[in-house]
């Protein structure tokens, strides 16, 4: 599936939902979803470090796509990072790069991306980009 | 009840509002206070009747703006019974205050080898400032640790004092644990020994009685909006054979007396450590918020706070698995909490969405935090303005995090 497919199965999934608490149940949920992080990966080395809570993100480059795997402290940004990881994850380098994410905003989300909210999903995404480049360039 | 909850709330229209499609409750308040209609008018009045520089002008409006924030001072002076208005200063905040004493303090009298006492509860803003101006003079800067309840170790305290030491700063309250420091004790022993104390009473003044005069204290720190007062104004208190003796911290207008070009004299106190033109709006609102809190009265407000703190425990301890950090028997109106092991992120963000302002993580106060090895702490900080029904509502928060992370 493409990146915005993804999306938009998962906007589908949190539109059904009104209620907040219920909105946050089912990113309890995608957060348990979450594949695990090799535990080698998950040291200072690969730590993306906010403010209130952690996220170690691990990168890897096959046949022409990116593979993410990623943890988190909290499990709130586990779940956040379960929704990147999906929308991201065995994409291309140019698809990611040109990845909006405006999906997030569309589940009502979109305070846990801003750089003030310090829960390290801002700073997340942007290594996730830098990882893209990088094996862009080296491809 | 020492007084009526329901005269009181209308006073604050902020807190009648719903988000989440629930009533906000707002517990955030060692962060910021909400200000009552009086601050607000009495800003707004400022700008609509009395606008104008202060200290310079022959006109009409200067001087009656003049005469209004000189009679605030006073006002200020009374409220924390300092014995002279020379001796209150105003400045953005606490943490301009503890800079500017960390700086002029140690200018002059820290050196290679002298040492500063301070304590691991701090916020920020009471170890940075000492931090960098102890790197910068080769001065050592020690940390008195607490014993397991978030009180201060005193033994410890007592102990780190040598020939030295040349002040002691430390808080009046705990902005994370609350605690309620035995501070007139530490003075009198430090004093005992010729070291002056420092006090940041940023979390102490909107809920005890302060008497800078019975404290006896060096200086006393505080920040307008912790009290109900507008941001971006605060206090600094020193007693003047400190702050005659101590060199200016910023120059400009206002704080000079003979500006030549060979050479400039300073101003007397306490204009010599107010540079630039004054935040006059906010003196006015701070005004309006000392006599807000005077009305109410002090011991009232302590009276009332200590019941909130007591359902508060009461409540949560009640849900089986949170873990209060600080139990220090004399305590402020906060408490700082985990629920388990689970993350104060994943609980504040569940708490925000039940419609509850508190606050999560360091709290500005790192030492401490890793002190307890934790990630941080949920807090949940109360206000006079508060009611027991918000406290149930805390409680059924905590409960429903319980549910959906246990």
């Amino acid at each position: 599936m493409t990146i915005q497919e993804i999306e938009t199965q998962l906007a589908d999934e949190f539109a059904a939902l009104d209620d907040w608490l219920d909105k946050y149940d089912l990113i309890l949920d995608m957060g348990k979803a979450l594949p695990p992080l090799d535990a080698k990966y998950k040291t200072d080395q690969f730590i993306i470090s906010g403010c209130q809570s952690k996220v170690w993100l691990h990168a890897e480059y096959r046949e022409g796509k990116v593979y993410f795997t990623a943890d988190s402290d909290a499990i709130i940004t586990k779940g956040i990072v379960s929704m990147l990881v999906k929308v991201l994850s065995g994409q291309t380098p140019d698809a990611i790069q040109s990845a909006d994410l405006k999906f997030i905003d569309r589940i009502g989300l979109k305070e846990h991306l801003s750089p003030t909210r310090s829960n390290g999903l801002a700073s997340m995404v942007k290594q996730m980009k830098l990882y893209a480049m990088v094996f862009r360039m080296k491809g | 009840m020492p007084f009526n909850i329901n005269d009181i709330r209308p006073d604050f229209p902020i807190l009648n509002q719903t988000i989440y499609k629930r009533p906000l409750i707002y517990f955030d308040n060692a962060a910021t206070t909400q200000k009552p209609l009086q601050v607000i008018n009495a800003i707004n009045d400022y700008y609509l009747r009395d606008n104008c520089n202060i200290h310079r002008g022959v006109h009409y409006l200067s001087v009656k703006a003049t005469e209004a924030f000189e009679e605030a001072r006073r006002e200020i002076r009374e409220f924390i019974n300092a014995p002279s208005t020379h001796e209150i200063i105003f400045t953005k905040g606490a943490s301009e205050s503890l800079n500017l004493v960390a700086s002029s303090f140690g200018k002059k009298y820290l050196h290679q080898g002298d040492e500063v006492i301070t304590t691991i509860m701090e916020h920020h803003s009471n170890f940075v400032p000492w931090q960098i101006i102890c790197d910068e003079n080769s001065t050592v800067l020690k940390v008195a640790v607490i014993l397991p309840d978030g009180e201060l170790d005193l033994k410890n305290l007592y102990s780190l004092i040598t020939e030295r030491t040349k002040i002691i700063v430390l808080t009046h309250v705990s902005n994370v644990l609350g605690t309620i420091n035995p501070i007139k004790d530490i003075i009198a022993y430090a004093h005992g020994k010729n070291i002056p104390v420092l006090i940041d009473g940023a979390q102490a003044v909107s809920h005890l009685p302060v008497d800078v005069t019975d404290l006896d204290c060096d200086f006393y720190c505080f920040s307008g909006h912790k009290m109900y007062g507008p941001m971006g104004i605060g206090v600094l208190f020193g007693k003047e054979k400190w702050l005659e003796d101590l060199p200016p911290y910023q120059s400009g207008g206002e704080m000079v007396k003979d500006v030549r070009i060979e050479k400039t004299t300073f101003n007397e106190l306490p204009f010599k450590f107010e540079a630039g033109t004054p935040n006059v709006e906010g003196v006015m609102g701070l005004q309006a918020a000392v006599k807000y809190l005077r009305d109410l009265g002090m011991e009232n407000i302590r009276a009332y706070e200590d019941e909130l703190l007591k359902h508060a425990v009461e409540r949560l301890s009640a849900i089986g698995d949170v873990r209060f950090f600080g139990t220090a028997p004399s305590k402020a109106s906060l408490i700082s909490f985990l629920i388990g092991d689970i993350h104060p992120f994943d609980a504040g963000t569940i708490i925000d969405k039940m419609g509850i302002a508190v606050r999560t993580g360091h709290h500005c106060a790192q030492p401490l935090i890793d002190h307890f090895g934790i990630p941080g702490t949920v807090r949940a900080s109360f206000a006079f303005y508060n009611t027991v029904d918000e406290i149930d509502r805390l409680a059924e928060a905590v409960l429903r995090v319980k549910t959906m992370f246990g």
